[in-house]
């Protein structure tokens, strides 16, 4: 048979979680391998030693927030990207969809939107704490200008692809350039941005670490920066495996959300 | 009688003429087959009866007024595909152009307003069979079934003009003699006045009142696209066909070959 043809059947969970299962293996052999040599050695820390740590970050309470920090950070964080994202989706989607659908408002923006597009958000980030400070909307603002751009490009270009049949059609039903943008352009594009969205949570998680560890006292990022001086891998291995965590149901509470609110958009294709 | 007056019109892309002085006029609840060579301007004439593109040259008016140069619901539309909202289910694609009509600020409206829409798109679907499926996504229809709901969602709106692009060239033998059944009753019914491209020549004489044939005469082999296509034909098919079609005792094939 084909190895194309061949698929796993009820061998797939399995499949599915040997990788996580080698690397944690690789992960206990060496962590035993540097500890028989040197046991205070900080690289590779062992499990015991991290579940002390992970027990640790979340029960021990600390003095300053009067909560454990894991819950502090993870709150912080999550304020921050859902705010950063929350902002990016509303303009992503504004622009998106008059530039995608008013020739002249996309002749007016279109390339202003592509040029804003190509600035590093990192370098704008120094621009940013002049402006704020240290304080919350620098975090925020970085993640909406590193991800808006990317929206409102891709929302452009799923307005520009409606097949010109069903804008012509929808004229001839009577409809108005606001009914058209209501019930034609949003329903099109809107799962199509919380695609793209699902996209950018990468790059949303990227600029939040970088703002949590140059200007912040509390969030996930911070926490893993400050432990670095420590070397506290102990602490930051989980902290790196939370916020994947974080991030996957993110993606998967998007690809959820999506298949509940736009039953039709998969069947479309 | 002069519903829709076609005057001199010519279509012109950079060098490629595509149409020539075409002059036509039309009277209301004529059904126009239009046939020809494939790229002759059929669906370019369509476009400018539709306002989607406006004649390079002559005028046309509809009513004795000039056509409005962006499309309206004066003017209903059925493409080949691509012609319905993936999104809302048989229905709702139907109930579309009332809503619009009815609220210009959501262009969805509720209550009871909503539940009468709803019986009058219903009414419409069951006229051109679909009442069963009313809750699918079009994704979920046949062709055949696309098609039909195509046109009920255009003519909801009680257009003036019906313009049809080959709707019936994807389907299969059997759907399409159920459509043309479908279309001529629907043509009666609602006194429509139908343009029809179609590249099945027996459809357009099945069809129609009136059959036009596009073609180009002069031919200049050096530049092609020097001289545009004309109406070589217009060949009126049969006054009666309005009253006969229809009738049991009368068949389509007998009504022609009269
Ligand atoms: N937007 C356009 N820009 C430039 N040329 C065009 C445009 N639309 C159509 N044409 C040209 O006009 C000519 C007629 O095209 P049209 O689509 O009207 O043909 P048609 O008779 O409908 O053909 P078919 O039977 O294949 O559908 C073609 O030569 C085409 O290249
Ligand atoms: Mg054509």
């Amino acid at each position: 048979m084909r190895l194309i043809n061949l698929d796993a059947g009820r061998f797939s969970p399995l499949l599915k979680i040997l990788p996580f299962v080698i690397l944690g293996l690789i992960y206990w052999i060496a962590a035993d391998a540097r500890h028989a040599a040197n046991p205070d050695d900080k690289l590779l820390p062992t499990f015991e030693v991290i579940a002390d740590a992970v027990v640790m970050m979340t029960t021990e309470v600390d003095e300053l927030t009067e909560e454990p920090i894991l819950f502090t950070d993870t709150v912080a964080s999550l304020k921050r990207i859902g705010e950063g994202l929350g902002i990016s989706v509303i303009i992503g989607l504004f622009f998106g969809i008059i530039q995608g659908t008013l020739p002249i408002v996309r002749s007016l923006l279109s390339p202003f939107s592509a040029a804003i597009s190509l600035i590093p958000p990192i370098a704008i980030l120094p621009i940013l704490l002049i402006i704020f400070g240290l304080e919350e909307p620098a975090k925020v603002a970085l993640i909406v200008i590193g991800v808006t751009p990317f929206l409102i490009r891709d929302t452009q270009q799923r307005a520009l692809e409606i097949p010109e049949e069903l804008l012509i059609k929808v004229q001839t039903l009577g409809a108005s350039t606001w009914q058209i943008i209501l019930r034609v352009v949003l329903p099109h594009v809107l799962p199509r941005l919380l695609d793209a969205l699902r996209l950018s949570l990468g790059a949303a998680w990227l600029f939040l670490i970088t703002a949590e560890a140059i200007a912040s006292s509390e969030g996930l990022g911070y926490r893993i920066f400050l432990m670095r001086r420590y070397m506290e891998m102990d602490v930051i291995f989980p902290y790196v495996i939370w916020i994947t965590f974080l991030a996957y149901m993110m993606d998967l509470m998007l690809a959820i959300l999506i298949r509940k609110a736009f039953p039709w958009y998969r069947k479309e294709k | 009688m002069s519903y829709l007056q076609i005057r001199n019109v010519w279509k012109t892309y950079g060098d490629n003429v595509v149409l020539e002085k075409i002059n036509l006029t039309i009277a209301q609840g004529e059904f126009c087959t239009l046939i020809g060579p494939s790229g002759c301007g059929k669906s370019t004439f369509l476009r400018m009866l539709m306002g989607q593109d406006t004649p390079s040259k002559g005028s046309i008016l509809l009513d004795g007024k000039p056509i409005s140069n962006e499309p309206d619901s004066d003017r209903g539309v059925v493409f080949q595909k691509y012609a319905l909202f993936p999104h809302l289910k048989a229905l709702e694609n139907v109930m579309l152009g009332l809503e619009m009509e009815k609220s210009p600020l959501l262009g969805k409206v509720f209550g009871a307003t909503r539940r009468k829409m709803k019986a009058e798109a219903m009414e419409m679907l069951e006229s051109v069979g679909l009442a069963h499926s009313a809750d699918k996504y079009p994704s979920e229809l046949s062709g055949g079934m696309q098609q039909r709901l195509s046109i009920a969602q255009a003519l909801v709106k009680k257009p003036k003009i019906l313009l049809l692009d080959e709707p019936f060239g994807a389907l299969d033998p059997g759907s399409k003699a159920d459509m043309h059944v479908l279309v001529q009753g629907l043509w009666k019914k609602y006194g429509l006045t139908i343009f029809m491209v179609t590249h099945d020549v027996k459809e357009a004489f099945e069809l129609g009142t009136r059959l036009l044939v596009f073609d180009k005469v002069r031919n200049d082999p050096h530049s092609p696209n020097a001289f545009g296509a004309i109406i070589v034909n217009d060949i009126k098919l049969d006054k009666n066909k309005q009253k006969n079609m229809g009738e049991d005792h009368v068949g389509i094939n007998e009504t022609i070959s009269e």
